[in-house]
């Protein structure tokens, strides 16, 4: 079964975003996203500093079966990243919400947030998919 | 097009994510791919592969019409009990479908063969088998299982009588035995040691609630796929096709040209090809950088690319990406192309792991 915690927010394209403070957003992808992947097996993070536009492609995460981008879903320039996941990358698999982050980002303009999905309508949407 | 083995329920109350596999509704993994995929090389894992097909060829000319149809000789089966691994040519030498030929008798051979090819396959041996004395009969109700890994024989013993455990150990690769109406046999598709096991339908369900007893790990075509892989084992349809012959393929073992009077389905052309010389050959590729290799990424030397990824995957037991590639030329470096970058292989014989059942048992002992 999938989880949706109420806490975050929640794009159409599988990523989670915990709000961390007024500038600052943590982003991973769903339980959902992790479940469809199967065993993750790489995780390509972005560069420190970078500037992202909404919706750009920020990461690339590749199971065995296949390999999928991760989008920004806002705008932003990227503040850290999650090296663990360099030698664990199965740590998204088992704690897509936890210890499976993938990056924070300085946010530019917190209204952008205002676009995103909650708990709610987020797992509407992957049931209406299943 | 959405067929089931008698194992579907069982997949799913395991928690199976059940994906269309050539027409069949077949367990991608059971929650872990990876863990799967260890279960096998460490201790026991076991596949449904009900899907695949069998087709009985039974008669007086059957050993005449295979040794036609079959690229390797089944000549060689000199006596009940053994099996061999064959393609199955066009006229080009292409490859139709690759295949295991068990004799159970001078007049019935079984043939098993991939599921995504069994119409094909039958068509084909059905209009070449009209000039034959013999009947050519699929045999749906049978369901196939395979029971994989060093620890597998041992796990599945205290489920046979006596005597038919230390029988199935007694097998050497490529060997078999028939029980009653269950056929069991030294093979696989892992680079383990183990058996598949062919018995009716019927007793699919029980069997496989056995095996679970026994702590074999039910396993998916997720990691069916990784350990074929390592294993250097090709899949039809995408290492080989109609358009690919086995030189190009790493099958070149697998023709047999011994008997110069043989003229089997194939010969001439392959006889042919091989005097011209060959050009591309299948090799194994190992990337040392983080990340997975996959199907159709090109590969380059020098600037010019000589050939692509026919199966790329993430090897979990070498814990780094591996790959079947059809290349051009001789080289012992190479890079391959993804998302825009070029990432440095190395190109390797395959497989990429030992057999183990080689460790112990002389290999490909039919041949």
């Amino acid at each position: 079964m999938n989880t949706y915690p109420k806490e975050l927010l929640y794009s159409t394209t599988h990523e989670w975003v915990r709000i961390e403070n007024d500038q600052t957003i943590t982003v991973g992808i769903t339980d959902h996203a992790q479940n469809l992947l199967g065993d993750l097996v790489f995780v390509e993070l972005p560069n420190l500093n970078k500037a992202i536009e909404m919706g750009e492609e920020i990461a690339v995460v590749e199971s065995v079966k296949t390999a999928a981008d991760v989008y920004s879903p806002v705008r932003g320039s990227v503040i850290g990243v999650n090296e663990t996941l360099q030698n664990m990358p199965g740590n998204v698999n088992a704690d897509p919400y936890g210890e499976g982050w993938l990056f924070k980002l300085k946010i530019i303009d917190k209204n952008e947030l205002k676009k995103l999905l909650d708990a709610q309508k987020y797992q509407k949407l992957v049931e209406s998919h299943t | 097009m959405n067929q089931k083995t008698p194992l579907y329920e069982i997949h799913c109350s395991l928690g199976g994510q059940m994906v269309d596999f050539s027409g069949w509704q077949m367990p991608l993994n059971y929650g872990s791919q990876i863990t799967e995929h260890h279960a096998v090389r460490r201790q026991a894992g076991m596949f449904d592969v009900s899907h695949m097909g069998v087709i009985d060829v039974c008669g007086p000319d059957a050993e005449v019409f295979l040794r036609y149809v079959l690229a390797n000789d089944v000549k060689k089966l000199d006596k009940e009990g053994k099996a061999l691994y064959s393609c199955l040519l066009n006229p080009r030498g292409g490859v139709i479908d690759d295949l295991i030929a068990y004799r159970l008798d001078p007049e019935f051979y079984r043939l098993v063969v991939n599921a995504g090819r069994r119409i094909v396959d039958f068509q084909w041996l059905a209009q070449l088998a009209a000039a034959y004395r013999l009947n050519l009969i699929e045999r749906p109700e049978l369901a196939i299982i395979a029971v994989q890994g060093p620890g597998a024989l041992e796990k599945l013993s205290p489920l046979l009588s006596h005597d038919l455990a230390a029988s199935v150990k007694a097998l050497r690769p490529f060997q078999f035995l028939i029980a009653q109406d269950w056929q069991i046999s030294r093979t696989g598709y892992t680079g383990e040691d183990g058996v598949e096991i062919i018995l009716p339908a019927e007793s699919a369900v029980n069997f496989w609630k056995d095996l679970l007893k026994q702590g074999i790990a039910p396993c998916g075509l997720g990691a069916r796929d990784t350990l074929r892989l390592e294993a250097g084992l090709n899949l039809y349809g995408v290492d080989m096709t109609e358009e690919t012959t086995p030189f190009e393929s790493n099958l070149e073992w697998t023709i047999d040209w011994l008997d110069s009077t043989r003229n089997f389905i194939g010969r001439e052309a392959l006889a042919k090809i091989k005097q011209q010389g060959i050009e591309r050959r299948l090799v194994g590729l190992i990337m040392s950088e983080p990340g997975v290799l996959r199907n159709h990424q090109p590969v380059w030397h020098q600037g010019e690319q000589i050939g692509e990824i026919t199966s790329g995957s993430f090897s979990p037991t070498l814990g780094q990406a591996i790959a079947m590639a059809r290349i051009s030329g001789m080289t012992e470096t190479a890079s391959v192309e993804r998302r825009g970058k070029m990432i440095a292989v190395k190109i390797v014989k395959l497989p990429f792991i030992g057999r183990s059942v080689h460790e112990h048992l002389p290999k490909r002992i039919t041949l």
